[in-house]
């Protein structure tokens, strides 16, 4: 159900509306690049460009300010009902998953600089992977916004399982990394982190698939996402000690 | 009885304080009810249930029969000549549009407010009185217990015990509507009609009518006909959506205002209709 929506008799309301989405797109796109620049910089061991994505993290927030300060016009203006109360509801809530995933993504830039104060560990080799999917996930779950398809919402929702699969298998490899040699036990930390805050943008994916779903038929979605991460109960045993 | 088409159901949004409410009996119902002003066809087929000590808001464009059919609950129409009303409206199951059915016993049980207040030039405690005598033969201690109690109701009490016996015409528009709320009260009526009883109020007024109706359906069935919305979604359990005659939507109020069944509704409520 994506029925077209007619206009308000009053078109500043609109205008007011799609002002909302823009800015909220904005900030997808901010995002979305933060997160693949700050790979890029893991990849490249570029603390220059790392420093540069923890520095522009600033106008995802920014944005989100004027989010919430146009929500709150929007409410006192309008006093939105049905869909367009949803659709304000919506972008307070996407803005706010959007500002956690830039935080995410500027934390793996932050942990890049520090990693390249180490020598390169061969477990970062999955990280662009990890973060590849949550990129794939993050655009999707966008562009379903950007559709108001809840469909393609759903869809992007379900991937999330993948990732977190991916995740978990990374964090068994780093931590028999760890326990191969202590001296990578440094470097694997912040990897895991890395790995960790990657697989949270994830998370924020399916919040933003699931608010988009409420956004168009008005209901929460009506079933339990699988959840792949299985690292809360992963348990490596090391060598017995002699 | 014939079935209606929208039964009154229990709100189901969890969380808000109406979800724990059971689902309400209907106090008076509509049953295929078609209103004809000198042969115009004002409302067509319309079916609803009125719960019983619930408020149920009716909205909907100006001429879509909502007033029209708050005004067929007291039978006001037969004030009128070449105004006909077919169908029935069951009041405790009785069929109030039964000539048999004694108007005088019919406004006994069913009160109604305007949306300009009207009151009687005569003194506050007179407008309140007059009423009472109209259908009761009272001692004057007991006539002034009724008169308080009426006013204490309304929300007015506190205005005006000092000074009963001066006119009411000289109370602001918002005193005036509680005045008007008071003396409908006063005949301790089953079920209460507002038509728009805050179009003309100020918000403060506003807000004191408003607190007035949520303290009033603990004991009165309440049916107000809005155009506002916000008070519809504040003040009703149940809202009725109404165009061009005909009942479109009806249902628990904070669905109907977050996620309605109709296009119509849809598009009404959130103002891109026309």
């Amino acid at each position: 159900m994506n029925a077209p929506v007619s206009e308000h008799i009053v078109k500043s309301y609109d205008a007011e509306l799609q002002r909302l989405t823009q800015e909220i797109q904005r900030m997808g796109d901010l995002a979305l690049a933060e997160l693949e620049a700050s790979i890029d910089a893991v990849v490249k061991r570029d603390s220059e460009a790392a420093e540069i994505v923890v520095g522009s993290d600033g106008a995802i927030d920014a944005l989100e300010l004027e989010v919430s300060h146009d929500v709150v016009q929007l409410l006192v203006a309008r006093a939105p009902m049905a869909r367009d109360l949803r659709e304000v509801m919506a972008a307070l809530r996407i803005a706010a998953d959007i500002e956690r995933i830039g935080d995410y993504a500027a934390n793996v830039a932050k942990r890049a600089i520090s990693l390249n104060q180490l020598a390169p560990v061969k477990p970062v080799h999955a990280l662009p992977r990890l973060a590849e999917l949550a990129g794939e996930l993050l655009r999707d779950v966008l562009d379903a916004y950007r559709d108001r398809d809840a469909d393609a919402a759903l869809l992007a929702w379900a991937r999330d399982e993948e990732l977190d699969e991916l995740y978990t298998s990374l964090f068994r490899e780093l931590l028999t990394y760890m326990m191969e040699d202590p001296r990578n036990i440094t470097a694997s930390t912040h990897l895991l982190f890395m790995a960790k805050n990657i697989e949270r943008i994830g998370d924020h994916a399916t919040n933003i698939a699931e608010n988009v779903y409420y956004l168009v038929h008005g209901s929460r979605i009506g079933q339990i996402r699988r959840k792949g991460d299985a690292t809360a109960s992963t348990v490596l045993h090391g060598p017995a000690a002699e | 009885m014939t079935d209606a088409p929208f039964a009154i159901s229990t709100p189901t949004v969890g969380g808000s304080p109406r979800a724990a409410e059971a689902g309400a009996a209907p106090k008076m119902s509509a049953r295929n009810l078609d209103f004809f002003y000198d042969g115009f066809h004002a409302l067509k087929n319309v079916n609803i249930d009125i719960a019983e000590k619930r408020v149920t808001a009716l909205i909907g464009p100006s001429g879509c029969g909502k007033s029209t059919l708050l005004r067929i609950f007291n039978r006001i129409y037969a004030l009128y000549p070449k105004l006909v009303a077919k169908g029935e409206v069951l009041l405790d199951g009785e069929n109030i549009l039964d000539p048999s059915y004694a108007l005088n016993r019919l406004r006994g049980k069913v009160g109604m407010v305007f949306q300009k207040p009207v009151p009687f030039p005569m003194s506050i405690y007179e407008n309140i009185a007059y009423a009472i005598r109209h259908y009761e033969k009272l001692s004057k201690a007991d006539l002034d217990v009724r008169v308080e109690q009426a006013l204490v109701q309304g929300a007015l009490w506190n205005e005006v015990k000092d000074k009963l016996k001066q006119s009411a015409l000289g109370l602001s528009g918002g005193q005036q509507q509680r005045l008007c709320i008071a003396r409908a009260v006063a005949l301790k009526p089953d079920v209460l009609l507002l038509d728009e009883p805050t179009s003309a109020l100020d918000p403060i007024a506003t807000g004191k009518i408003e607190q007035l109706v949520a303290e009033l359906k603990e004991h009165y069935t309440i049916a107000i006909v809005t155009h506002n919305m916000q008070q519809a979604a504040r003040c009703s359990d149940y809202t009725a959506f109404m165009y061009l005659g005909e009942l479109i939507e009806f249902g628990a109020t904070d669905k109907l205002f977050t996620k309605p069944a109709k296009q119509q509704t849809e598009d009404y409520i959130t103002g891109r209709f026309g």
